[in-house]
């Protein structure tokens, strides 16, 4: 299929952003979203111009680490995948397909659709951990935890930290992060001797300038 | 030429570990903050030493080329960790794991060393309930297992088919909590360039900062590489895009022998590759085949039908599939292990009875276990896999069996390491998947993360100190030392270098080329023919490499081709001593299996007589030959005998 | 306490509390206002009771405060939030994550304030302030009180005036839309099975509000 692109480009931080429109063809709907931009990147380099910056490690929906706000959603047209999940069978010949970073205070952008997300590590630092060292540590079925309540803790736990519940929420809060994060310490007896959910949310605003409402 | 000691303590095997903790020298708390402790990766490995070694109060800066720690690929491993807890009364122990192990390694493995890692591994499992990793566990509230290949035994810990991400999320909690006290300086998108050696021991490492391309230099007492495996020398792997093998690939050249490269994993259950442009190899974790049966068309007409999609696998007849691992292995069944699950499906498919377009796949089907257990069941063990199989494929996988092929997964080669852990460049440790130790030839699933973990949690906090209780007379240095500035001066000159090639190729349509080499003849079969032949082809791609090479933009700042750049240079190299390291070793042994050594009923044949060694290559210089060093192995606790999965 | 107004969780139940208090005063509104279907002794007498029982007066400064709160800190927060997105998507589609109604709180919590004053302007400063010269008088049983109810008739017999009352009612109804639930949310009230069950009504609260409200000048405005 042939498609028409409007991607960010933005040198660095500081810099004046804008949109370019690239065409791409003969993408295959088997190809990922990631795989069609590598091609356009493939085309760039070709033609000895800067390929377009954007995050990706795992390419399997796990590391968190892939973004992009495409046609007004985060992650794009599908549901419950990332980006580099995306097949481009969700699309169609002709398509325009605009192509955006994460856009919010907590996350400036690096360059073109990368982003700094550092406040989430800053976040868990400053509280999203129990506080236990290496070694010493009782055997692991001395405490007994309902299936019910583990199983809901692995639900919290399965956040991947990518940044797209901010990238959507309409006020740019990271209520859900940091409530992953609660919800599954919360569930756990081990988790329940500290309650450090305070200080992650003071440490929420202060990075995300968000006031976390509505 | 340092000869090769390995410094595997004497003694009993089950009292080695023990006694080395009692004899060892140690570092008391208030030298600790004055040694400074370089981590280099963010994994299982480099995340839990940081984290140890911060809580034990060294001064440690730890290094990750990704936007966050918690995005190491340890993160993407699925299926689960192994640890001898004997939950379910199934007759496990550490002595059992320990000997599957060995054996899953085809006896290419150091006895003390995985003695150690089996040791360790119920203090694991421990370590990640008491963080809070939610784990799997049945309706009484304690702790669930499941199996995996290469054991009798269930002794795989998990939570769903996100392990690999739990235990990660575990360390890196740990990592954080260790940031906010700061014992640990983290620093993201910062690559490490080369290692710096101050009279003849590893001082420090100079980085590349990814976001602004600016070069700095970093001390520390002691330098820890905690940075993966080397599976995209493949392009095509399970890895991560970023995944590379630079930094071991610096510590060898640098003095660090690097053993066994051309022992690689290659995993059977992966979604097939489907067109040129693919980027990257998905994992359909192992902890499918424990109700997955895998078949190919037992007639080749049915085959050539389903390869033109003239036939559907579901509408295919019991009577008319061949479920070949039930039949060639009746003991294992569909559990075999990894590098006997890949070769059976490459032999079937190379025999004419694969599917797929390309005639490269074959099918894992769950229709008896749904049939047994019910869809829910089924859906509560594997869910989030078969929805991230359909997301791929299109396909459901409920209704239809999926298609899977083998492909590159894991790298048990690595820098060679002593018992502990440590490369031969004094001060210079190598931890996880980046070392050679524990898996042998061939990784039995679960137990990377288990190894990972191990190490960074269990043993490198012991054996880091051993080494450094003599060092805490040594001051911090000044990164301006001409040691440091002569490091930094050959980064940027490798730089420089690399940007004015300004040939006509981008650096994927290389890598591509290498992987295709690579795979086709340093793959899943290998012979003297093919290997020779590679050898003169990476011989003639470097050359393309470095004459042909494209890269635009500038080096002060970010600039993704040429970060590509310089790790495919550095692929280039290890590519070539795998393929000397396969050629040297005339025996087939786990993931190394040469066509000229096999059973006459096609299974690896080992030469114990004259490989029971690891292969550590010492570089010698450019254009000069890797010179050989053998660390012989004995196995004093397990009988060696041919590996046997059929009964 | 300085926490409760200064960190967004506090702030957040600022607005709950407050929204959950003028939630709860307009129902009683609508339920007087809808007296007025019943008659004019049936709704002067509402009134009297209302102007004359000191509950109410005591209630009268709560409410006012009620709404300044609820309007401050709707205008904090929504600067805050508008800073925390300095760049706006080029595209948004938002249909799928979340309604219309949650994501133009504030414009239409604006809508309603405007309307609000000059239902204030309308009714309530004739009636409690008498602007506008002094209401006629009733007597029902003995007591004599104001007689409200020619001026609510009066008021909706004009179509346009009709008009823009049931366009208030039905920006209340959408600002409704989204209140009630979510200000149960910020009070912790929110699983997988409550949720569900406090959107639907709250849905049903906003159309509760919206066609009573309506009701009266269209009664009116036909009659």
């Amino acid at each position: 299929m042939n498609l028409t692109l409007k991607i960010w480009r933005q040198e660095n931080e500081k810099a004046q952003g804008k949109f370019v429109t690239y065409e791409v063809k003969d993408i295959s709907p088997d190809s990922s979203f990631l795989e069609m931009l590598d091609i356009l990147n493939e085309q760039l380099v070709n033609k000895i111009q800067l390929p377009i910056a954007f995050d990706h490690d795992c390419r399997e929906g796990i590391c968190g680490m892939c973004s992009l706000y495409i046609n007004g959603r985060a992650h794009g047209p599908d549901e419950g995948i990332t980006t580099c999940q995306l097949h481009m069978r969700k699309f169609s010949d002709g398509d325009i397909i605009t192509i955006e970073p994460w856009r919010s205070r907590g996350f400036p952008i690096i360059k073109d659709l990368m982003v700094n997300r550092d406040a989430f590590d800053n976040i868990m630092q400053s509280g999203g951990y129990i506080s236990v060292n290496t070694g010493g540590i009782p055997d692991a079925n001395s405490i007994p935890i309902s299936k019910e309540n583990s199983d809901l803790s692995m639900d919290a736990a399965a956040c991947i930290g990518c940044g797209a519940c901010v990238a959507t929420c309409k006020n740019s809060s990271a209520m859900l992060f940091v409530s992953a994060k609660v919800s599954q310490f919360a569930l756990l007896p081990q988790g329940r001797t500290e309650a450090k959910i305070i200080s992650n949310i003071a440490r929420m605003n202060r990075e995300f300038l968000c006031a976390n409402f509505s | 030429m340092a000869i090769l000691n390995s410094k595997v303590p004497g003694g009993k095997l089950f009292d080695k570990w023990t006694e080395y903790k009692n004899h060892q020298n140690l570092v008391n708390p208030a030298n600790k903050r004055k040694l400074d402790i370089i981590i280099v990766g963010t994994g299982l490995a480099g995340a839990s030493a940081a984290a140890s070694l911060g809580e034990l109060g060294f001064k440690v800066k730890n290094f990750c080329y990704q936007d966050s720690a918690r995005r190491a690929h340890s993160i993407a491993a699925q299926g689960g960790i192994n640890a001898a807890k004997n939950y379910p009364n199934d007759g496990d122990s550490v002595y059992r794991l320990f000997y599957d192990t060995v054996k899953g390694g085809d006896y290419r493995a150091r006895e003390s060393n995985v003695y150690r890692l089996a040791e360790v591994s119920n203090s694991i499992i421990d370590q990640g309930v008491a963080q809070g990793i939610p784990f799997a566990r049945d309706y009484g509230g304690l702790l669930d297992n499941r199996s995996f290949g290469g054991a009798l035994v269930s002794r795989t810990f998990y939570a769903r088919g996100q392990t690999g991400q739990q235990l990660l999320l575990g360390a890196y909690s740990a990592l954080s909590r260790q940031i906010n006290k700061k014992t640990v300086d983290m620093y993201n998108r910062t690559e490490l360039m080369d290692i710096v050696i101050v009279d003849g021991r590893a001082r420090g490492i100079v980085v590349r900062n990814l976001v602004t391309g600016k070069i700095e230099s970093h001390f520390g007492h002691a330098v820890v590489l905690a940075t993966g495996g080397y599976g995209n020398v493949f392009f095509l792997s399970t890895n991560a895009m970023g995944s590379n093998v630079s930094a071991a690939w610096k510590a060898h050249k640098k003095g660090s022998y690097f053993a066994n490269p051309c022992f690689v994993q290659i995993h059977p259950t992966c979604i097939p590759v489907h067109g040129d442009f693919q980027s990257k190899l998905t994992l359909m974790s192992e902890s499918l085949r424990n109700d997955g049966r895998i078949w190919v068309p037992k007639k080749k007409s049915d085959a050539e039908k389903i390869r033109k999609g003239q036939l559907k696998p579901e509408s295919l007849k019991e009577e008319d599939r061949d479920y070949y691992l039930e039949r060639r292995y009746p003991a294992f069944g569909n559990l075999v292990p990894r590098d006997v699950a890949s070769r059976a499906a490459k032999e079937r498919c190379d025999a004419g009875f694969g599917i797929e377009k390309t005639g490269k796949g074959v099918y894992l089907d769950f229709k008896s276990a749904i049939e047994r257990l019910g869809k829910n069941t089924i859906e509560q063990r594997y869910g989030n896999l078969f929805q991230m199989y359909g997301k791929i494929t299109d396909d459901n996988p409920y209704e239809t069996p999926m298609k899977i092929y083998p492909a590159i997964h894991y790298s048990m080669g690595g820098v060679w390491v002593d018992y502990e852990l440590m490369s031969t460049v004094k001060g210079l440790f190598v931890v996880g998947e980046a070392n050679f130790s524990d898996h042998g030839a061939n990784r039995l699933g679960a137990s990377a993360l288990m190894q990972g973990l191990a190490d960074g949690y269990f043993v490198l906090p012991y054996t880091i100190q051993n080494y450094l209780a003599d060092q805490i007379g040594v001051a911090r240095m000044d990164t301006n030392l001409p040691e440091f500035k002569k490091a930094e001066k050959d980064v940027k000159l490798l730089l420089d270098k690399l940007m004015s090639i300004k040939g006509k190729r981008s650096v994927d349509s290389i890598h591509k080329e290498l992987g295709i080499t690579m795979w086709d003849n340093v793959g899943m079969a290998r012979n003297k023919k093919g290997l020779e032949l590679a050898l003169e082809k990476i011989k003639s791609l470097k050359k393309e490499f470095w004459t042909n090479l494209r890269i635009p933009g500038e080096i002060n700042s970010l600039n993704t081709e040429l970060e590509k750049a310089y790790r495919l240079a550095d692929f280039l190299e290890l590519g070539e001593l795998m393929a000397k390291d396969a050629l040297h070793r005339d025996e087939s042994s786990g993931g190394h299996f040469r066509e000229e050594y096999q059973t006459d009923e096609g299974e690896a044949k080992r030469d114990d007589k004259n490989f029971t060694y690891a292969a550590a290559w010492e570089y010698a210089g450019e254009n000069k030959e890797h010179i050989l060093h053998k660390d012989v192995l004995s196995y004093e606790n397990i009988e060696v005998k041919q590996r046997n999965y059929k009964k | 306490m300085k926490k409760l107004f200064s960190s967004s969780v506090g702030q957040k139940l600022i607005m709950s509390l407050s929204g959950l208090f003028l939630i709860t005063f307009i129902l009683v509104h609508l339920l007087l206002n809808l007296l007025l279907l019943v008659g004019p002794e049936a709704y002067n007498k509402a009134v009297h009771f209302m102007a004359t029982n000191p509950l109410m007066h005591l209630m009268e400064p709560v409410l006012a405060a009620g709404f300044i709160f609820h309007i401050i800190y709707a205008t904090i927060l929504t600067l805050q939030n508008q800073k925390a997105r300095p760049e706006a998507y080029a595209v948004v589609d938002q249909s799928e994550s979340s309604s219309w109604a949650s994501r133009n709180m504030y414009v239409l919590g604006g809508l309603v304030f405007i309307f609000i004053a000059l239902h204030l302007v309308n009714f309530f400063f004739k009636m409690k302030f008498g602007v506008g010269g002094d209401l006629p008088k009733v007597v029902y049983e003995g007591i004599k009180m104001d007689d409200a109810y020619p001026l609510v008739s009066g008021l909706f017999k004009v179509w346009w005036y009709a008009v823009i009352y049931v366009i208030g009612a039905v920006l209340l109804a959408l600002h409704l839309r989204h209140s009630l639930w979510s200000a149960l949310q910020t009070l912790g009230m929110n699983n997988s099975n409550l949720r569900p069950i406090l959107e639907n009504i709250s849905i049903l609260y906003a159309v509760i509000i919206g066609l009573g409200f309506s009701i009266i000048p269209i009664y009116f405005l036909i009659s």
